[in-house]
């Protein structure tokens, strides 16, 4: 490349523990995402029954796919955040 | 749909676009270098950057296409709000911090970070471009629906405007203007949602939607006398015509001179003829809306309740309620959708909506647009699956979300701005669907397009909430626009003129080739912005996202994850994913609608190409790459 970064970033010496834990979230949501859609196809009927609250399987697991994304996002940096203050703590010093 | 354009709307969309101009003439004076045009100089906040990405990405597709789809068709509109979301689980887990460390300015920058490849500069540049400019098209032509019940323009003086508009703020400031207005939209969109939701609620259901603006249509239904099928008798009307059109029985009546459709019902073994509204697009040239001109105002807006069950008990309107009996209300009650036929009439093009009446449960689960229930096809549910996998892999592939991981200091700082944004996001994407089934029930839908359903919506609530909401929703896509125009100034000026063609501009030189690159690609989006009107935008977007997923992402996760991945590898799978995802939607049902053809006729049954052009793009790489190992000159870094 013919020019710089904008920034230049550190060494990160925690990237492949978090990569592996993102790799891991990845697969947890994809499962449950899957199911979604697989529900959707498969079992259209399944996604008007009543669950919980008066509200049916559709809202219930639609709302929770974007709340779930959330947490998981949350669990994600607080694991993170944890790996670098550790790991890359001779840097910091 | 006739708008009267309101003063109070007038003021308070020209103090807000005033604002964003003098916002852009405030960082124009800091903006020297190209690390600075490109990517605000990776100075900005993680915290600003998340709200900007919120900004970025609840474009017009989001506020406007979203909730028209969802007031249309039910949950299947927020089928749009899940994968959208989802999608930046593979940003934030994936694709975030590697892409940050290898960054520069561009997605190119990073592609080619380990290869220096021509053929990685020409292609991704290429894909940048296309993307945005797929992306661009749904943006403009939400502009265009905007405008003309804000400031009682024509739909194409709207895409002019935003397109004029973007232009300079893009020319004169770059990515930190830019960053800042997606900042401001961004928290603004979402407060005023939350706003929005709460009239939402505090109105709860009610029968006959009127408000202080206008008093809802009363629809007309006679009782017809039936000899051997046919219409013989319709109270005081005239019997023109009668027409059989997929399964509905059409008559067309007239009285005073003036001609109307209605169809032909048995309910409960009594037959009636309720009133549609109707479009006729006269051989001889003109159109006629509901049978007269349409100054005269005829072509009502509706969506209303036919039937409202709360607590078990039949009711003409519930009062406030809170957001889960909402639903539930909902859930249970029944809602008339208008249904579009289309047919010809002699030489005269009609088309026509007809009531119909939904249950409720059927409109708070899929279905109804995306056919996967009981007249479902294995096609239409491959159709469904590849939606989802497009939405859920596209997001973390778009050139103009990507560059934001550059406008941050560091790794950490790209991964909590991603949370930031997914946070603010996810709480937009949940009202979506309030504000969809808002906009359903309330009187407030224009059938000639479902993007103005949220903004009408609020007009109903207020013209000073409508002022508000419609001007965020303009700056909405002033904003997005300026994203896309940033990246595909980036892919012209950047990638290809000074990194491919091996110009070796100086920062002055880059800066304004960057400007004159936002030029050329914002009068090509007015272009396509003006051709594309008044189809749903974010139908539009899930094709940017099927192109995006189809070309970039293979691209980008096997550069990240597998240590064999070369150069040849990920030009080819780039041209392999666009040609694919390209060659697909081209010769789609609806681009045959489009051309004017019989959708019947297409030449396959998909709509949206993701489910094909994504495996394709990815085994091209793994082929292509295991095939040129020898040629693989990466430096074997380990990126992740």
């Amino acid at each position: 490349m013919k020019h710089p970064p904008a920034t230049k970033p550190g060494i990160d010496r925690a990237s492949k523990k978090k990569s592996k834990l993102g790799i891991l979230l990845f697969i947890v949501y994809s499962v449950v995402y899957a199911g979604f859609v697989t529900i959707g196809v498969a079992n259209y009927e399944l996604m008007g029954k009543i669950v919980l609250g008066g509200q049916n399987l559709a809202i219930v697991y639609g709302f929770g796919l974007i709340i779930f994304a959330i947490i998981l996002g949350l669990i994600y940096n607080a694991i993170c955040t944890g790996y670098e203050n550790k790991m890359n703590k001779e840097d910091i010093q | 749909m006739i708008y009267q354009p309101s003063l109070v709307a007038i003021i308070i969309f020209i103090i807000f676009v005033a604002f964003v101009l003098v916002l852009s003439f405030y960082f124009a004076r800091k903006t020297k270098s190209a690390s600075g045009f490109f990517a605000a100089g990776g100075t900005i906040n993680w915290g600003v950057n998340g709200i900007a990405f919120a900004g970025d990405y609840l474009s017009a597709a989001s506020f406007l296409g979203i909730c028209g789809m969802i007031a249309f068709s039910g949950y299947d509109g927020f089928l749009y709000s899940i994968g959208y979301l989802a999608g930046w689980i593979v940003a934030l887990f994936l694709v975030a911090e590697p892409l940050k460390r290898l960054g520069k300015y561009t997605f190119t920058d990073a592609l080619d970070a380990r290869f220096n490849s021509k053929a990685i500069q020409l292609t991704a540049a290429i894909s940048t471009l296309i993307v945005s400019m797929f992306y661009l098209i749904p943006q403009m032509v939400g502009a265009g629906a905007l405008v003309t019940p804000l400031l009682g323009l024509e739909h194409h003086w709207g895409v002019i405007l935003v397109g004029t508009i973007v232009i300079f703020i893009v020319a004169t400031a770059g990515m930190t203007s830019t960053t800042y207005v997606q900042f401001i939209k961004g928290a603004l969109l979402i407060i005023f949602s939350i706003v929005l939701s709460v009239y939402i609620f505090n109105n709860g259901l009610n029968l006959m939607p009127d408000n202080e603006l206008q008093k809802y249509h009363r629809f007309i239904a006679i009782t017809p006398t039936l000899e051997d099928g046919k219409v013989v008798k319709a109270g005081d009307y005239q019997i023109a015509n009668q027409l059989d059109i997929k399964g509905h029985h059409l008559v067309k009546l007239e009285k005073d001179g003036i001609y109307r459709w209605f169809n032909l019902v048995n309910e409960n073994n009594t037959h009636r003829m309720l009133e549609m509204l109707s479009i006729t697009n006269l051989a001889k040239g003109g159109k006629l809306y509901n049978g007269e001109p349409k100054e005269n105002a005829k072509f009502f807006q509706v969506g209303h309740l036919s039937k409202i069950i709360i607590n078990g008990k039949e009711v003409d309107k519930t009062g406030p309620l809170g957001p889960f009996k909402f639903l539930e209300a909902i859930e249970k009650s029944e809602i008339v959708r208008f249904t579009q036929l289309k047919f010809k009439e002699h030489e005269n093009k009609v088309t026509v909506w007809y009531q119909n009446k939904t249950a409720g449960s059927d409109i708070m689960k899929p279905g109804l647009k995306f056919k996967i229930g009981k007249d479902a096809t294995p096609m239409s549910k491959l159709n469904f699956i590849s939606l989802m996998v497009a939405l859920f892999l596209g997001t973390s592939a778009l050139p103009h979300i990507l560059i934001r991981y550059y406008t941050v200091p560091s790794q950490r700082d790209a991964r909590k701005s991603t949370i930031v944004a997914i946070g603010a996001i996810g709480m937009f994407y949940m009202l979506t669907m309030f504000m969809g089934l808002g906009a359903s029930i309330n009187g407030v839908l224009d059938m000639e397009s479902s993007n103005m359903s949220a903004p009408l919506l609020a007009k109903a609530f207020g013209i000073g909430l409508f002022s508000i909401i419609s001007a965020i929703a303009f700056a909405t896509i002033l904003g997005t626009v300026s994203g896309l125009i940033i990246a595909s100034t980036g892919a012209i000026a950047h990638d290809f003129i000074d990194i491919y063609l091996g110009k070796n501009l100086s920062e002055v030189n880059k800066v304004l080739s960057g400007k004159i690159a936002a030029f050329v690609v914002g009068i090509i989006a007015i272009i396509l912005g003006i051709s594309f009107k008044g189809m749903n935008v974010s139908f539009l977007v899930g094709w940017a996202f099927a192109v995006a997923a189809s070309a970039n992402l293979p691209a980008i996760l096997m550069l990240l994850f597998w240590k064999k991945t070369t150069a040849k590898g990920i030009a080819s799978s780039i041209v392999v994913g666009i040609v694919a995802a390209l060659g697909l939607i081209l010769t789609s049902p609806t681009m045959w609608g489009r051309y004017g053809l019989d959708p019947e006729t297409a030449f396959h049954k998909l709509d949206n190409p993701a489910i094909i052009s994504f495996p394709l793009a990815l085994l091209t790489l793994i082929v292509v790459s295991l095939a040129t190992q020898k040629e693989n000159h990466s430096k074997k870094e380990d990126v992740v």
